[in-house]
Protein backbone atom coordinates (compact mmCIF):
# COMPACT_ATOMS: atom_id res chain seq x y z
CA UNK A 1 0.00 0.00 0.00
CA UNK A 2 2.82 2.26 0.90
CA UNK A 3 5.28 1.33 -2.08
CA UNK A 4 2.16 1.94 -4.16
CA UNK A 5 1.61 5.61 -2.90
CA UNK A 6 5.57 6.03 -3.19
CA UNK A 7 5.36 4.67 -6.42
CA UNK A 8 2.30 7.14 -7.61
CA UNK A 9 3.96 9.99 -5.86
CA UNK A 10 6.37 10.90 -8.49
CA UNK A 11 4.29 10.44 -11.60
CA UNK A 12 1.80 12.72 -9.81
CA UNK A 13 3.86 15.76 -8.93
CA UNK A 14 5.23 15.46 -12.67
CA UNK A 15 1.98 15.23 -13.60
CA UNK A 16 0.98 18.16 -11.21
CA UNK A 17 4.00 20.46 -12.48
CA UNK A 18 3.54 19.66 -15.90
CA UNK A 19 0.13 21.35 -15.35
CA UNK A 20 1.62 24.37 -13.59
CA UNK A 21 4.41 25.18 -15.42
CA UNK A 22 5.30 28.75 -16.11
CA UNK A 23 6.26 27.51 -19.91
CA UNK A 24 3.92 26.02 -21.73
CA UNK A 25 5.06 24.32 -24.88
CA UNK A 26 1.89 22.95 -26.81
CA UNK A 27 -1.78 24.24 -27.16
CA UNK A 28 -3.00 20.82 -25.58
CA UNK A 29 -0.97 21.45 -22.31
CA UNK A 30 -2.26 25.65 -22.35
CA UNK A 31 -5.37 24.64 -22.32
CA UNK A 32 -5.34 21.15 -20.14
CA UNK A 33 -3.72 24.20 -17.38
CA UNK A 34 -6.60 26.25 -17.71
CA UNK A 35 -8.77 23.43 -16.70
CA UNK A 36 -6.35 22.39 -13.75
CA UNK A 37 -6.54 25.36 -12.77
CA UNK A 38 -10.35 26.06 -13.31
CA UNK A 39 -10.33 22.35 -11.28
CA UNK A 40 -8.25 23.39 -8.45
CA UNK A 41 -10.73 26.66 -8.03
CA UNK A 42 -14.00 24.30 -7.76
CA UNK A 43 -12.42 22.49 -5.31
CA UNK A 44 -12.34 25.05 -2.61
CA UNK A 45 -15.90 25.70 -3.04
CA UNK A 46 -17.61 22.12 -0.45
CA UNK A 47 -20.69 23.22 -1.70
CA UNK A 48 -20.16 22.53 -5.12
CA UNK A 49 -18.43 19.61 -4.35
CA UNK A 50 -21.43 18.25 -3.16
CA UNK A 51 -23.32 19.10 -6.07
CA UNK A 52 -20.89 17.39 -8.36
CA UNK A 53 -20.66 14.09 -6.23
CA UNK A 54 -24.12 13.95 -5.88
CA UNK A 55 -24.36 14.24 -10.36
CA UNK A 56 -21.35 11.76 -10.52
CA UNK A 57 -23.23 9.26 -8.09
CA UNK A 58 -26.03 9.65 -10.13
CA UNK A 59 -24.12 8.79 -13.56
CA UNK A 60 -22.64 5.76 -11.54
CA UNK A 61 -25.93 4.47 -10.87
CA UNK A 62 -27.40 5.25 -13.91
CA UNK A 63 -24.34 3.53 -15.97
CA UNK A 64 -24.70 -0.17 -13.11
CA UNK A 65 -28.36 -0.11 -13.24
CA UNK A 66 -28.29 -3.96 -14.02
CA UNK A 67 -25.92 -4.57 -11.16
CA UNK A 68 -27.50 -2.07 -8.31
CA UNK A 69 -31.00 -2.59 -8.73
CA UNK A 70 -32.54 -5.68 -6.23
CA UNK A 71 -35.35 -6.47 -8.98
CA UNK A 72 -36.29 -5.42 -12.69
CA UNK A 73 -38.51 -2.02 -12.90
CA UNK A 74 -41.47 -3.79 -13.66
CA UNK A 75 -41.20 -7.18 -11.84
CA UNK A 76 -44.40 -7.07 -9.99
CA UNK A 77 -45.30 -9.53 -6.62
CA UNK A 78 -48.39 -9.00 -5.55
CA UNK A 79 -48.45 -10.39 -2.32
CA UNK A 80 -46.16 -7.85 -1.54
CA UNK A 81 -47.94 -4.79 -2.35
CA UNK A 82 -47.31 -1.63 -0.66
CA UNK A 83 -45.06 -2.46 2.18
CA UNK A 84 -42.99 0.09 4.09
CA UNK A 85 -39.28 0.16 3.67
CA UNK A 86 -37.81 -3.34 4.73
CA UNK A 87 -34.60 -5.31 4.87
CA UNK A 88 -36.18 -6.98 1.47
CA UNK A 89 -37.25 -3.90 -0.16
CA UNK A 90 -35.38 -0.94 0.85
CA UNK A 91 -37.76 1.72 -0.10
CA UNK A 92 -40.77 -0.16 0.32
CA UNK A 93 -42.82 -1.80 -2.55
CA UNK A 94 -45.80 0.03 -4.39
CA UNK A 95 -49.24 -0.76 -5.30
CA UNK A 96 -48.16 -3.47 -7.44
CA UNK A 97 -45.71 -4.78 -5.14
CA UNK A 98 -43.14 -3.58 -7.49
CA UNK A 99 -39.78 -2.41 -5.65
CA UNK A 100 -39.44 1.41 -5.46
CA UNK A 101 -35.69 1.52 -4.47
CA UNK A 102 -35.03 -0.87 -7.92
CA UNK A 103 -37.46 1.26 -9.98
CA UNK A 104 -35.67 4.33 -8.65
CA UNK A 105 -32.38 3.46 -9.89
CA UNK A 106 -33.98 2.85 -13.31
CA UNK A 107 -35.61 5.76 -13.22
CA UNK A 108 -32.22 7.78 -13.11
CA UNK A 109 -31.39 6.81 -16.47
CA UNK A 110 -34.63 8.50 -17.76
CA UNK A 111 -34.07 11.49 -16.11
CA UNK A 112 -30.35 12.08 -17.11
CA UNK A 113 -31.67 11.16 -20.71
CA UNK A 114 -34.14 13.90 -20.58
CA UNK A 115 -31.45 16.25 -18.90
CA UNK A 116 -28.45 16.13 -21.44
CA UNK A 117 -31.10 15.93 -24.01
CA UNK A 118 -33.15 18.57 -23.19
CA UNK A 119 -28.97 20.46 -22.82
CA UNK A 120 -28.04 19.00 -26.05
CA UNK A 121 -30.32 20.76 -27.98
CA UNK A 122 -31.47 23.87 -25.73
CA UNK A 123 -27.43 24.96 -25.74
CA UNK A 124 -26.62 25.20 -29.17
CA UNK A 125 -29.77 26.69 -30.43
CA UNK A 126 -30.15 29.62 -27.92
CA UNK A 127 -25.91 30.35 -28.39
CA UNK A 128 -26.16 30.38 -32.11
CA UNK A 129 -29.76 32.82 -31.77
CA UNK A 130 -28.02 34.72 -29.17
CA UNK A 131 -24.60 35.35 -30.99
CA UNK A 132 -25.68 35.70 -34.39
CA UNK A 133 -29.05 38.33 -33.09
CA UNK A 134 -26.19 40.05 -31.22
CA UNK A 135 -23.17 40.35 -33.30
CA UNK A 136 -25.50 41.14 -36.61
CA UNK A 137 -27.78 43.51 -34.75
CA UNK A 138 -30.16 44.91 -37.13
CA UNK A 139 -32.69 43.13 -39.07
CA UNK A 140 -31.75 40.03 -37.77
CA UNK A 141 -31.86 40.99 -34.56
CA UNK A 142 -35.33 42.21 -34.37
CA UNK A 143 -36.49 38.84 -36.43
CA UNK A 144 -34.86 36.66 -33.94
CA UNK A 145 -35.67 38.34 -30.58
CA UNK A 146 -39.12 38.69 -31.45
CA UNK A 147 -39.40 35.14 -32.17
CA UNK A 148 -37.64 34.48 -28.56
CA UNK A 149 -40.03 36.78 -27.09
CA UNK A 150 -42.99 34.56 -28.21
CA UNK A 151 -41.23 31.75 -26.86
CA UNK A 152 -40.73 33.33 -23.73
CA UNK A 153 -44.05 35.08 -23.27
CA UNK A 154 -45.72 31.65 -22.08
CA UNK A 155 -45.02 29.87 -18.67
CA UNK A 156 -42.62 26.65 -19.68
CA UNK A 157 -44.61 24.23 -18.14
CA UNK A 158 -47.85 25.90 -20.28
CA UNK A 159 -45.54 25.78 -23.44
CA UNK A 160 -44.64 22.31 -22.75
CA UNK A 161 -48.33 21.18 -21.99
CA UNK A 162 -49.56 22.55 -25.39
CA UNK A 163 -46.68 21.10 -27.06
CA UNK A 164 -47.18 17.56 -25.86
CA UNK A 165 -50.86 17.91 -25.88
CA UNK A 166 -49.91 18.41 -29.82
CA UNK A 167 -47.38 15.67 -30.56
CA UNK A 168 -48.98 13.41 -27.91
CA UNK A 169 -47.36 11.80 -24.68
CA UNK A 170 -44.47 10.15 -24.74
CA UNK A 171 -40.86 10.55 -23.14
CA UNK A 172 -39.35 12.03 -27.00
CA UNK A 173 -42.44 14.71 -27.26
CA UNK A 174 -41.45 15.84 -23.66
CA UNK A 175 -38.01 16.28 -24.06
CA UNK A 176 -38.81 18.06 -27.72
CA UNK A 177 -41.33 20.19 -25.81
CA UNK A 178 -39.16 20.95 -22.55
CA UNK A 179 -36.31 21.73 -25.14
CA UNK A 180 -38.30 23.95 -26.87
CA UNK A 181 -39.04 26.33 -23.66
CA UNK A 182 -35.45 25.93 -22.04
CA UNK A 183 -33.57 28.10 -25.20
CA UNK A 184 -34.87 31.21 -25.45
CA UNK A 185 -33.43 32.71 -21.78
CA UNK A 186 -30.05 31.22 -23.46
CA UNK A 187 -30.68 32.99 -26.03
CA UNK A 188 -31.07 36.08 -24.05
CA UNK A 189 -28.28 35.68 -22.12
CA UNK A 190 -26.15 34.67 -25.03
CA UNK A 191 -27.27 38.46 -27.01
CA UNK A 192 -26.46 40.59 -24.47
CA UNK A 193 -23.00 38.69 -23.44
CA UNK A 194 -22.50 39.54 -27.36
CA UNK A 195 -23.48 42.78 -27.04
CA UNK A 196 -20.93 44.04 -24.48
CA UNK A 197 -18.00 41.49 -26.26
CA UNK A 198 -18.69 43.15 -29.78
CA UNK A 199 -17.41 46.63 -28.81
CA UNK A 200 -14.16 45.22 -27.26
CA UNK A 201 -11.33 45.81 -29.06
CA UNK A 202 -10.48 42.16 -30.04
CA UNK A 203 -12.99 41.79 -31.74
CA UNK A 204 -12.55 45.61 -33.62
CA UNK A 205 -8.70 43.70 -34.08
CA UNK A 206 -9.87 40.87 -35.65
CA UNK A 207 -12.22 42.72 -37.85
CA UNK A 208 -9.48 44.29 -39.34
CA UNK A 209 -7.32 40.66 -40.09
CA UNK A 210 -9.94 40.41 -42.88
CA UNK A 211 -12.30 37.95 -40.87
CA UNK A 212 -15.52 37.34 -41.99
CA UNK A 213 -19.01 37.84 -39.64
CA UNK A 214 -19.40 33.87 -39.25
CA UNK A 215 -15.92 33.63 -38.44
CA UNK A 216 -16.01 36.29 -35.81
CA UNK A 217 -19.22 34.85 -34.22
CA UNK A 218 -18.08 31.07 -33.69
CA UNK A 219 -14.33 31.61 -33.32
CA UNK A 220 -14.35 34.79 -31.14
CA UNK A 221 -17.68 35.45 -30.15
CA UNK A 222 -18.89 32.42 -28.94
CA UNK A 223 -16.11 31.13 -26.77
CA UNK A 224 -16.62 34.44 -24.91
CA UNK A 225 -20.48 32.96 -24.40
CA UNK A 226 -19.89 29.70 -23.74
CA UNK A 227 -19.22 29.86 -20.01
CA UNK A 228 -21.81 32.01 -19.09
CA UNK A 229 -24.24 29.46 -21.25
CA UNK A 230 -22.98 26.52 -19.78
CA UNK A 231 -23.50 27.58 -15.85
CA UNK A 232 -27.09 28.93 -17.13
CA UNK A 233 -27.88 25.44 -18.50
CA UNK A 234 -26.85 24.10 -15.30
CA UNK A 235 -28.81 26.46 -12.97
CA UNK A 236 -31.76 25.70 -15.26
CA UNK A 237 -31.15 21.93 -15.21
CA UNK A 238 -33.12 21.57 -12.05
CA UNK A 239 -36.46 23.19 -13.55
CA UNK A 240 -35.52 20.98 -16.36
CA UNK A 241 -35.82 17.76 -14.51
CA UNK A 242 -38.88 19.16 -12.48
CA UNK A 243 -40.86 20.28 -15.87
CA UNK A 244 -40.14 16.75 -17.16
CA UNK A 245 -41.47 15.58 -13.34
CA UNK A 246 -44.23 17.49 -13.70
CA UNK A 247 -45.43 16.16 -17.10
CA UNK A 248 -44.54 12.89 -15.86
CA UNK A 249 -47.05 13.67 -12.91
CA UNK A 250 -49.84 15.29 -15.74
CA UNK A 251 -49.96 12.04 -17.32
CA UNK A 252 -48.63 13.52 -20.39
CA UNK A 253 -44.46 12.62 -20.07
CA UNK A 254 -42.84 9.39 -19.99
CA UNK A 255 -46.30 7.01 -19.44
CA UNK A 256 -46.85 4.57 -16.33
CA UNK A 257 -45.12 1.41 -16.64
CA UNK A 258 -41.87 3.47 -17.02
CA UNK A 259 -40.20 4.33 -13.77
CA UNK A 260 -39.65 7.81 -14.18
CA UNK A 261 -39.96 9.67 -11.11
CA UNK A 262 -42.69 12.20 -11.81
CA UNK A 263 -45.08 9.45 -13.09
CA UNK A 264 -43.83 7.67 -9.93
CA UNK A 265 -44.90 10.33 -7.72
CA UNK A 266 -48.04 11.01 -9.61
CA UNK A 267 -49.02 7.11 -8.73
CA UNK A 268 -47.82 7.33 -5.02
CA UNK A 269 -50.39 10.20 -4.52
CA UNK A 270 -53.48 8.02 -4.12
CA UNK A 271 -51.86 6.10 -1.43
CA UNK A 272 -50.28 9.45 0.06
CA UNK A 273 -52.08 8.54 3.81
CA UNK A 274 -51.48 5.08 3.57
CA UNK A 275 -48.41 4.21 2.33
CA UNK A 276 -45.90 8.13 2.24
CA UNK A 277 -42.67 6.25 0.73
CA UNK A 278 -44.92 6.04 -2.49
CA UNK A 279 -44.65 9.47 -3.18
CA UNK A 280 -41.74 10.25 -0.74
CA UNK A 281 -39.11 8.36 -2.49
CA UNK A 282 -39.39 9.58 -5.88
CA UNK A 283 -40.04 13.06 -4.82
CA UNK A 284 -36.77 13.30 -2.43
CA UNK A 285 -35.17 11.85 -5.54
CA UNK A 286 -36.18 14.43 -7.71
CA UNK A 287 -35.68 16.87 -4.91
CA UNK A 288 -31.80 15.56 -4.42
CA UNK A 289 -31.15 15.75 -8.41
CA UNK A 290 -32.25 19.63 -8.44
CA UNK A 291 -30.70 20.14 -6.01
CA UNK A 292 -26.80 18.59 -6.63
CA UNK A 293 -27.57 20.95 -10.23
CA UNK A 294 -27.87 23.79 -8.64
CA UNK A 295 -24.88 23.60 -6.59
CA UNK A 296 -22.95 22.28 -8.90
CA UNK A 297 -24.47 25.49 -11.45
CA UNK A 298 -23.30 27.60 -9.03
CA UNK A 299 -19.71 26.31 -8.34
CA UNK A 300 -19.14 26.37 -12.13
CA UNK A 301 -20.64 30.30 -12.57
CA UNK A 302 -18.04 31.29 -9.65
CA UNK A 303 -15.18 29.15 -11.40
CA UNK A 304 -16.14 30.06 -14.91
CA UNK A 305 -17.14 33.78 -14.70
CA UNK A 306 -14.97 35.96 -16.49
CA UNK A 307 -15.87 38.85 -13.75
CA UNK A 308 -14.72 36.79 -10.84
CA UNK A 309 -11.64 35.93 -12.36
CA UNK B 1 0.62 56.22 -50.01
CA UNK B 2 -2.30 57.47 -48.16
CA UNK B 3 -4.39 59.99 -49.68
CA UNK B 4 -7.12 61.73 -47.53
CA UNK B 5 -8.87 64.56 -48.63
CA UNK B 6 -11.85 66.48 -47.12
CA UNK B 7 -12.80 63.55 -44.57
CA UNK B 8 -15.79 64.13 -42.73
CA UNK B 9 -17.18 61.56 -40.18
CA UNK B 10 -20.59 62.67 -37.61
CA UNK B 11 -21.73 60.60 -34.93
CA UNK B 12 -25.41 61.11 -34.22
CA UNK B 13 -28.15 63.27 -35.88
CA UNK B 14 -30.50 66.21 -35.10
CA UNK B 15 -29.37 68.57 -31.94
CA UNK B 16 -27.30 65.74 -30.91
CA UNK B 17 -24.88 65.95 -34.43
CA UNK B 18 -21.43 65.90 -33.94
CA UNK B 19 -18.65 66.66 -36.68
CA UNK B 20 -16.20 64.51 -34.95
CA UNK B 21 -13.96 64.79 -38.47
CA UNK B 22 -14.36 67.83 -40.06
CA UNK B 23 -12.73 68.18 -43.33
CA UNK B 24 -9.61 67.00 -43.23
CA UNK B 25 -7.15 66.01 -45.81
CA UNK B 26 -3.53 65.14 -45.71
CA UNK B 27 -1.24 62.68 -47.35
CA UNK B 28 1.45 60.24 -46.39
CA UNK B 29 4.17 59.33 -48.66
CA UNK B 30 5.65 55.86 -48.84
CA UNK B 31 8.06 55.00 -46.39
CA UNK B 32 7.18 57.55 -44.38
CA UNK B 33 4.93 58.00 -40.72
CA UNK B 34 2.91 60.57 -40.44
CA UNK B 35 1.60 61.73 -37.06
CA UNK B 36 -1.75 63.12 -35.83
CA UNK B 37 -1.43 64.64 -32.22
CA UNK B 38 -4.18 66.38 -30.13
CA UNK B 39 -5.81 66.43 -27.16
CA UNK B 40 -8.37 64.02 -26.09
CA UNK B 41 -11.58 64.08 -28.10
CA UNK B 42 -10.16 65.96 -31.10
CA UNK B 43 -11.03 63.21 -33.68
CA UNK B 44 -7.36 61.59 -34.60
CA UNK B 45 -8.75 58.11 -33.59
CA UNK B 46 -12.06 58.65 -35.35
CA UNK B 47 -9.62 59.26 -38.37
CA UNK B 48 -7.90 56.10 -38.42
CA UNK B 49 -10.65 54.18 -37.60
CA UNK B 50 -12.25 55.22 -41.03
CA UNK B 51 -8.75 54.52 -42.69
CA UNK B 52 -9.13 50.89 -41.43
CA UNK B 53 -12.49 50.35 -42.04
CA UNK B 54 -13.63 49.83 -38.76
CA UNK B 55 -15.90 52.86 -39.23
CA UNK B 56 -17.98 52.63 -42.31
CA UNK B 57 -20.25 56.10 -41.95
CA UNK B 58 -17.69 58.88 -43.43
CA UNK B 59 -17.97 60.87 -46.86
CA UNK B 60 -14.60 62.35 -48.50
CA UNK B 61 -12.19 60.53 -50.32
CA UNK B 62 -9.56 58.10 -48.79
CA UNK B 63 -6.73 56.52 -51.27
CA UNK B 64 -4.55 53.57 -49.81
CA UNK B 65 -1.73 52.68 -52.30
CA UNK B 66 -3.20 54.52 -55.49
CA UNK B 67 -6.84 52.59 -54.75
CA UNK B 68 -10.00 54.34 -54.18
CA UNK B 69 -11.75 52.94 -50.60
CA UNK B 70 -15.03 52.71 -50.37
CA UNK B 71 -16.67 51.94 -46.96
CA UNK B 72 -16.84 48.15 -47.29
CA UNK B 73 -12.79 46.73 -47.54
CA UNK B 74 -12.27 43.52 -49.32
CA UNK B 75 -10.01 41.12 -47.62
CA UNK B 76 -7.30 41.88 -49.77
CA UNK B 77 -7.44 45.28 -47.76
CA UNK B 78 -6.48 43.84 -44.62
CA UNK B 79 -3.25 42.11 -45.93
CA UNK B 80 -2.31 45.41 -46.81
CA UNK B 81 -3.22 47.59 -43.76
CA UNK B 82 -2.92 46.61 -40.21
CA UNK B 83 -3.50 48.19 -36.95
CA UNK B 84 -2.11 48.10 -33.51
CA UNK B 85 -4.28 49.24 -30.55
CA UNK B 86 -4.19 51.43 -27.81
CA UNK B 87 -5.19 49.19 -24.65
CA UNK B 88 -2.97 45.76 -25.10
CA UNK B 89 -5.57 44.64 -22.29
CA UNK B 90 -8.40 44.92 -24.76
CA UNK B 91 -7.45 44.11 -27.98
CA UNK B 92 -6.43 40.87 -27.13
CA UNK B 93 -8.89 37.66 -27.23
CA UNK B 94 -8.89 36.37 -23.46
CA UNK B 95 -9.61 33.06 -23.78
CA UNK B 96 -7.11 32.72 -26.74
CA UNK B 97 -3.03 31.94 -26.40
CA UNK B 98 -0.88 33.82 -28.38
CA UNK B 99 -0.64 31.06 -31.04
CA UNK B 100 -4.42 31.26 -31.87
CA UNK B 101 -4.19 35.19 -31.65
CA UNK B 102 -1.44 34.80 -34.45
CA UNK B 103 -2.78 31.42 -36.55
CA UNK B 104 -6.15 33.37 -37.19
CA UNK B 105 -4.53 36.02 -39.87
CA UNK B 106 -2.38 33.05 -41.15
CA UNK B 107 -5.79 31.45 -42.09
CA UNK B 108 -7.79 34.31 -42.90
CA UNK B 109 -5.58 34.95 -45.96
CA UNK B 110 -4.66 31.55 -46.30
CA UNK B 111 -0.51 32.07 -45.97
CA UNK B 112 1.30 29.18 -45.86
CA UNK B 113 4.57 28.11 -43.66
CA UNK B 114 2.35 28.99 -40.16
CA UNK B 115 5.06 27.85 -37.92
CA UNK B 116 7.41 29.72 -39.23
CA UNK B 117 5.95 32.47 -39.38
CA UNK B 118 4.54 32.71 -36.06
CA UNK B 119 8.26 31.84 -34.70
CA UNK B 120 9.83 34.53 -36.75
CA UNK B 121 6.91 37.39 -36.40
CA UNK B 122 7.68 36.40 -32.08
CA UNK B 123 11.75 36.71 -32.61
CA UNK B 124 11.20 40.23 -34.62
CA UNK B 125 8.81 41.63 -31.44
CA UNK B 126 11.11 40.13 -28.95
CA UNK B 127 9.08 37.88 -27.66
CA UNK B 128 11.16 33.84 -27.38
CA UNK B 129 9.25 30.73 -28.14
CA UNK B 130 8.03 30.66 -24.72
CA UNK B 131 5.79 33.03 -24.79
CA UNK B 132 3.76 31.30 -28.03
CA UNK B 133 1.30 29.09 -26.33
CA UNK B 134 0.77 31.54 -23.18
CA UNK B 135 -2.84 33.56 -22.62
CA UNK B 136 -2.76 37.20 -22.13
CA UNK B 137 -3.64 37.29 -18.22
CA UNK B 138 0.08 35.43 -18.21
CA UNK B 139 1.81 38.22 -20.15
CA UNK B 140 2.19 42.06 -19.06
CA UNK B 141 1.52 45.02 -20.69
CA UNK B 142 4.31 45.39 -22.52
CA UNK B 143 4.14 42.05 -24.12
CA UNK B 144 0.51 41.57 -24.59
CA UNK B 145 1.34 44.60 -26.83
CA UNK B 146 4.13 43.02 -28.74
CA UNK B 147 1.84 40.35 -28.93
CA UNK B 148 -0.71 43.04 -31.04
CA UNK B 149 2.45 44.48 -32.87
CA UNK B 150 3.19 40.38 -34.04
CA UNK B 151 -0.17 40.16 -34.91
CA UNK B 152 -0.65 43.27 -37.13
CA UNK B 153 3.21 42.35 -38.51
CA UNK B 154 2.13 38.78 -39.24
CA UNK B 155 0.46 39.51 -42.49
CA UNK B 156 3.65 41.10 -43.62
CA UNK B 157 0.92 44.63 -44.41
CA UNK B 158 2.73 47.88 -46.05
CA UNK B 159 0.85 50.40 -43.65
CA UNK B 160 0.70 50.38 -40.19
CA UNK B 161 -1.68 52.58 -38.23
CA UNK B 162 -0.84 53.09 -34.35
CA UNK B 163 -3.20 54.05 -32.00
CA UNK B 164 -1.51 55.28 -28.76
CA UNK B 165 0.55 52.63 -29.40
CA UNK B 166 2.11 53.18 -25.83
CA UNK B 167 0.01 55.72 -23.44
CA UNK B 168 -1.81 52.87 -21.85
CA UNK B 169 2.22 51.17 -20.65
CA UNK B 170 3.80 52.57 -18.00
CA UNK B 171 6.92 54.74 -18.97
CA UNK B 172 10.10 52.32 -18.72
CA UNK B 173 7.84 49.76 -21.30
CA UNK B 174 6.68 52.89 -23.69
CA UNK B 175 10.60 53.49 -24.75
CA UNK B 176 10.85 49.61 -25.44
CA UNK B 177 8.20 49.48 -27.24
CA UNK B 178 8.48 52.98 -29.61
CA UNK B 179 12.01 51.31 -30.41
CA UNK B 180 10.88 48.17 -31.46
CA UNK B 181 8.21 50.51 -33.42
CA UNK B 182 10.91 52.25 -35.01
CA UNK B 183 13.28 49.42 -35.70
CA UNK B 184 10.23 47.57 -37.38
CA UNK B 185 9.51 50.15 -39.33
CA UNK B 186 12.67 50.39 -40.70
CA UNK B 187 13.22 46.49 -41.59
CA UNK B 188 10.22 46.08 -43.31
CA UNK B 189 9.57 49.85 -44.92
CA UNK B 190 6.41 50.31 -43.39
CA UNK B 191 4.69 53.23 -44.14
CA UNK B 192 3.19 54.36 -40.63
CA UNK B 193 0.68 56.88 -39.00
CA UNK B 194 0.96 57.44 -35.87
CA UNK B 195 -1.88 58.72 -33.40
CA UNK B 196 -0.53 60.30 -30.25
CA UNK B 197 -1.75 62.94 -27.97
CA UNK B 198 2.51 62.83 -26.33
CA UNK B 199 4.32 65.65 -28.70
CA UNK B 200 7.90 63.60 -27.51
CA UNK B 201 6.27 60.25 -28.91
CA UNK B 202 5.32 62.39 -31.91
CA UNK B 203 8.59 63.75 -32.22
CA UNK B 204 10.70 60.33 -31.85
CA UNK B 205 8.79 58.55 -34.49
CA UNK B 206 7.60 60.81 -36.93
CA UNK B 207 8.65 62.31 -40.15
CA UNK B 208 5.60 64.81 -40.36
CA UNK B 209 3.05 65.82 -38.58
CA UNK B 210 -0.44 67.45 -38.40
CA UNK B 211 -1.75 69.42 -34.92
CA UNK B 212 -5.42 68.76 -34.86
CA UNK B 213 -8.25 69.81 -32.29
CA UNK B 214 -11.91 69.98 -32.75
CA UNK B 215 -12.00 67.63 -35.67
CA UNK B 216 -9.87 69.85 -37.91
CA UNK B 217 -6.18 69.95 -38.80
CA UNK B 218 -5.06 73.51 -37.38
CA UNK B 219 -1.44 72.98 -38.80
CA UNK B 220 1.01 70.61 -40.66
CA UNK B 221 4.69 70.95 -40.03
CA UNK B 222 7.65 68.65 -39.62
CA UNK B 223 9.32 67.34 -36.76
CA UNK B 224 12.31 69.80 -37.57
CA UNK B 225 10.22 72.64 -37.36
CA UNK B 226 8.52 70.84 -34.24
CA UNK B 227 11.70 70.69 -32.54
CA UNK B 228 12.74 74.02 -33.30
CA UNK B 229 9.50 75.34 -31.47
CA UNK B 230 8.68 76.73 -35.35
CA UNK B 231 4.74 76.63 -34.67
CA UNK B 232 2.44 78.99 -36.65
CA UNK B 233 -0.62 78.28 -34.86
CA UNK B 234 -1.79 79.79 -31.21
CA UNK B 235 -3.02 75.98 -30.57
CA UNK B 236 0.09 74.30 -31.36
CA UNK B 237 2.08 76.84 -29.48
CA UNK B 238 0.05 75.99 -26.24
CA UNK B 239 0.21 72.14 -26.84
CA UNK B 240 3.85 72.68 -26.88
CA UNK B 241 4.09 74.71 -24.10
CA UNK B 242 1.97 72.29 -22.42
CA UNK B 243 4.18 69.22 -23.20
CA UNK B 244 7.19 71.28 -21.17
CA UNK B 245 5.71 70.64 -18.24
CA UNK B 246 3.01 72.06 -16.02
CA UNK B 247 2.75 75.88 -16.32
CA UNK B 248 0.93 78.13 -13.95
CA UNK B 249 0.04 80.69 -16.25
CA UNK B 250 -0.66 79.14 -19.43
CA UNK B 251 -3.07 76.65 -17.45
CA UNK B 252 -4.78 79.72 -16.26
CA UNK B 253 -4.54 80.81 -20.15
CA UNK B 254 -6.46 77.75 -21.53
CA UNK B 255 -8.66 78.31 -18.34
CA UNK B 256 -9.76 81.78 -19.45
CA UNK B 257 -9.52 80.69 -23.38
CA UNK B 258 -12.57 77.83 -22.29
CA UNK B 259 -14.45 79.70 -19.95
CA UNK B 260 -14.66 82.04 -23.18
CA UNK B 261 -15.16 79.83 -25.41
CA UNK B 262 -17.90 77.82 -23.59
Amino acid sequence: MSANAAAAGPHRRRLHRWLTAEVTTSPQQASLQRLYFGWLRFRRNPLAMIGLSILLALIVIALLAPWLAHYGSNDQDLYARLKPPSAAHWLGTDELGRDIYSRLIWGSRITLYIACLVAIIAAPVGLIVGTTSGYLGGWTDTVLMRVTDIFLSFPGLVLALAFVAALGPGIENAVIAIALTAWPPIARLARAETLTIRSSDYIAAIRIQGASPLRIIVKHVMPMCVPSVIVRITLNMAGIILTAAGLGFLGLGAQPPSPEWGAMLSTGRQYLIGAWWLAAMPGLAILLTSLAFNLFGDGLRDVLDPRTE
Amino acid sequence: MIVVEDLRVTFGSGDSLVHAVDGVSFRVEAGETFGLVGESGCGKSTILRALCGLNDNWHGAIAVDREVMTPKRPKTFFKKVQMVFQDPYGSLHPRHTVNTTLMEPIAIHGLDQADRRIARVLDQVGLGAAYRFRYPHQLSGGQRQRVAIARALIVEPKVLLLDEPTSALDVSVQAEILNLLSDIRQVARLTCMLVSHDLSVIAHMCHRLAVMNHGKVYEEMSVEDLEAGRARHAYTRQLLQASLGYDRRLAADAAREGLEVG
